[in-house]
């Protein structure tokens, strides 16, 4: 009799286990620049200085921790997906170890001071290429199980986790260019205002297509297999994505309203910005709109309320960028804590909650169990985030347009009313709030820390037997 | 206009955003239909056991939020920069707009800086209305080196005292903020040598009273007499003229320890005050100026 295939989970259990490990991670440097703000003699050594911290802060949670979160997700998504097990699962595992190393170098060397200045894309050169051959290895993967799928159609969650990973190696390519003077140093290969839009245009798609598209991948899977039901409109999912990674591309030019950037391109940026509130709430109608007809089942599934809960953050959050990005809003907004708050809202309550949701699918599944040790847990889990992201967001909101009011306010002499410290020192209430809000979040990840160790415990990794595709209609 | 080096990029620019525009909507109406009445059909496809899809209409106010979007957007494009080189109808520009704000504030504030244009800078110094204006403009524009006390720090003059480099008389102050000031001391190491170095270091202390090694003053005598008598004259008194600063009092802008004036000895001193002038204009330059003067006539008294 012949042994039956199976799934690769292995990499899969290895890149769930490590999301929740570098979730604690970065979001725990989060908590330390956080309170850095507010006590500056927190800033205790030069290894351990905000300005070295804050970039080893934004790498560790969107490269490690989302990172980790869309390797482990995709992997799994794609094979169950395409009933098939993944193409090379060695490469799968050299893009483990390989993305393991990247978030290890990044962790020696921010600290260090060891930076090409680039927000979002800081790491030198070299580990820029083992991120390049980590990524094209992802791809061939990714793409080489889907050319293998046992179904005539793709799944959409695959068009997003596709066009995820095509956009990011771009993206990274082209921006990390460089010339290299030193094995530590490099300067960019663009100049002025060209380096500018280049470093905006990957650092807004970087928004768009990692802690975006990727996790409306994300979305597609687990959230009509949690609720149960049949995703909203095949119609609408065909709109909105072709729309979404087409028009995101335009948007990055918002990053630089009133600078040296030419006005045209500016335009440009902001109008692609305004037309993507349509594409994006797509996406969070197919996926609200899914639960139409099971909204009972909210009530007592806390998986499904990470999930839900972080669509209506991703449609609060795809409504203020465009906002945003309108030139008399952003004239008040740009600077400001106000931006901070954004980003969370996305970071914390989308990007967090439909990974923590997706993992908690994910876990019991790769460890031959029904559900995870405790419901109530994740159901604690679920409230401590949500009132830590609130409080988060909603203090850098009224800090944030405080601080652009009191920037802008003049007296009847033209002189500025505020001095730039005031406005610090008003700051401080709300930087407290702050700092209270992602402790609270960072609280909420070591109680699925103990629950993923305590399922894990109980359970042994199985892989699942591949399941023949439905017979065609 | 001067951001497209040919037309090519002009029409390149153009085009893409045309284009651009017109795929959305191509997208968008493509997938358009007509509201359907009782339940919907499932679009036949199945993955992973379970998976399916609706084949729901898109929500109308949905699709009026997508329309509205692309409206605005070739709204905007007709009366802003944006397609290439077209300026757009209304003419806008940043640049333009900058231009307007500026000038339709000046147009305000005018008079209240006019009246004390009029005033020699002692009597504006001594005008507290002045004085309220002059502090809150030193708030904006100085307190990065000089401190919001206006003390200053190390390399950044205090500005409370009565001791100055460039000389504290009202002209002269109004002179230093409005073309800045290049304070240069040499470097002395390669020509003194390490122990030379020391030695005018310890003369240079014994200069203000200091504790000093004095075999060691009294050989750097010899050397301060040949290589620094040109800026910090033979008593060490300094020049104002030049901005070298008195070396016999107690004000010292790096630090008076030995190991401090080692190093601006050995290794020299840059320091530079910025120019105001074309920054703020005569009449913020005069406020200031009047505020700064206040500073040090309120500690002289």
């Amino acid at each position: 009799m012949q042994t039956q295939a199976t799934y690769d989970y292995s990499v899969v259990r290895q890149f769930a286990i490590m999301t929740v490990v570098w979730g604690i991670v970065g979001m725990l440097v989060g908590v330390i620049i956080a309170a850095q703000l507010v006590w500056p003699e927190l800033n205790v050594h030069e290894f351990l200085h905000f300005g070295r911290l804050r970039p080893l802060h934004t790498n560790a949670v969107i490269f490690a921790f989302g990172g980790c979160a869309l390797f482990a997700t995709s992997y799994f998504v794609v094979q169950r997906t395409c009933h098939t097990n993944l193409f090379l699962p060695k490469l799968a595992s050299f893009t483990f170890w390989g993305w393991q190393l990247v978030i290890l170098l990044a962790a020696i060397t921010l600290p260090l001071g060891m930076t090409s200045g680039k927000e979002y894309a800081e790491l030198e050169w070299p580990i820029d290429i083992l991120i390049a051959i980590v990524w094209v290895s992802y791809a061939v993967v990714f793409f080489g199980t889907i050319a293998k799928r046992k179904t005539p159609h793709i799944y959409v969650a695959n068009w997003f986790y596709g066009a995820f990973i095509l956009a990011v190696a771009l993206l990274h390519i082209v921006n990390s260019a460089a010339v290299p003077v030193s094995l530590f140093k490099s300067y960019s290969a663009y100049a002025g205002v060209q380096d500018a839009m280049i470093q905006w245009w990957y650092g807004h798609n970087a928004v768009g297509f990692f802690l975006t598209a990727g996790f409306l991948g994300m979305m597609y899977y687990f959230v009509p297999k949690q609720a149960g039901r049949p995703v909203y409109s095949y119609r609408l999912s065909v709109v909105h994505f072709w729309a979404l990674i087409f028009t995101y591309m335009w948007a990055g030019p918002h990053h630089l309203h009133y600078t040296a950037l030419p006005d045209w391109t500016q335009s440009v940026g902001m109008v692609f910005s305004l037309i993507l509130l349509a594409p994006s709430w797509g996406g969070m109608i197919n996926g609200v709109m899914t639960l139409s007809g099971a909204w009972e089942k909210l009530r007592d599934d806390p998986i499904l309320k990470f999930l839900i809960t972080s669509l209506s953050f991703y449609g609060m959050s795809t409504f203020e960028g465009p906002m945003m990005s309108i030139k008399t809003v952003n004239a008040l907004s740009h600077y400001t804590d106000w931006t901070i708050g954004h980003v969370h809202s996305g970071a914390l309550g989308w990007v967090g909650m439909i990974s923590i949701g997706s993992i908690y699918y994910l876990l019991p599944r790769l460890y031959g169990k029904t559900g995870m040790y405790s419901t109530k847990l994740i159901t604690w889990h679920f409230w401590i985030a949500t009132i830590g992201i609130v409080l988060y967001i909603a203090s850098l909101w009224i800090a944030g347009v405080m601080q652009g009011l009191m920037w802008r306010d003049t007296n009847i002499d033209g002189t500025l009313k505020w001095a730039f410290v005031e406005s610090v020192k008003a700051s401080y209430p709300y930087w407290i709030i702050r700092l209270l809000g992602g402790t609270l979040y960072l609280g909420g990840m070591f109680i699925m820390f103990y629950n993923m160790v305590r399922t894990i415990a109980d359970g042994r990794a199985v892989d699942a037997p591949v399941v023949a595709p439905a017979a065609a209609h | 206009m001067s951001d497209f080096v040919s037309d090519t990029w002009h029409y390149y620019v153009a085009g893409l955003v045309i284009l651009s525009l017109m795929f959305c909507i191509w997208v968008l109406i493509s997938n358009m239909t007509k509201r359907v009445k009782g339940p919907v059909a499932l679009h036949g496809h199945i993955w992973d056991e379970d998976l399916q899809e609706y084949n729901n209409p898109l929500p109308r106010w949905w699709m009026w939020l997508f329309w509205l979007t692309l409206a605005f957007g070739i709204a905007y494009f007709t009366l802003y920069p944006g397609l290439g080189r077209w300026q757009g109808k209304i003419g806008w520009s940043a640049v333009g707009q900058y231009k307007a704000e500026v000038a339709a504030e000046d147009a305000v504030i005018k008079p209240i800086y006019d009246k004390y244009m009029k005033q020699d800078l002692l009597a504006v110094a001594a005008d507290p209305e002045a004085q309220v204006m002059g502090q809150r403009l030193f708030l904006t524009y100085c307190t990065q080196c000089h401190g919001s006390d206006a003390r200053g720090a190390k390399g950044f003059p205090n500005l409370t005292d009565t001791d100055w480099l460039y000389g504290g008389e009202s002209a002269t102050i109004k002179t230093t903020i409005t073309g800045g000031r290049n304070g240069v001391m040499p470097p002395w190491g390669a020509v003194l040598g390490a122990d030379g170095v020391k030695d005018v270091a310890n003369y240079v202390r014994s200069l203000s009273g200091l504790a000093h090694d004095s075999l060691r003053a009294q050989r750097g005598k010899d050397a301060f007499m040949t290589n620094c008598v040109a800026c910090h004259g033979p008593e060490g008194k300094g020049n104002a003229a030049l901005g070298a600063p008195n070396l016999t009092d107690r004000v010292w802008l790096w630090g008076s320890s030995e190991a401090t004036i080692i190093e601006t000895v050995s290794k020299g001193r840059t320091n530079q005050m910025p120019a105001f002038k074309e920054r703020l204009g005569d009449e913020k330059v005069h406020l200031l100026a009047a505020y700064v003067l206040s500073l040090s006539k309120s500690q002289a008294k």
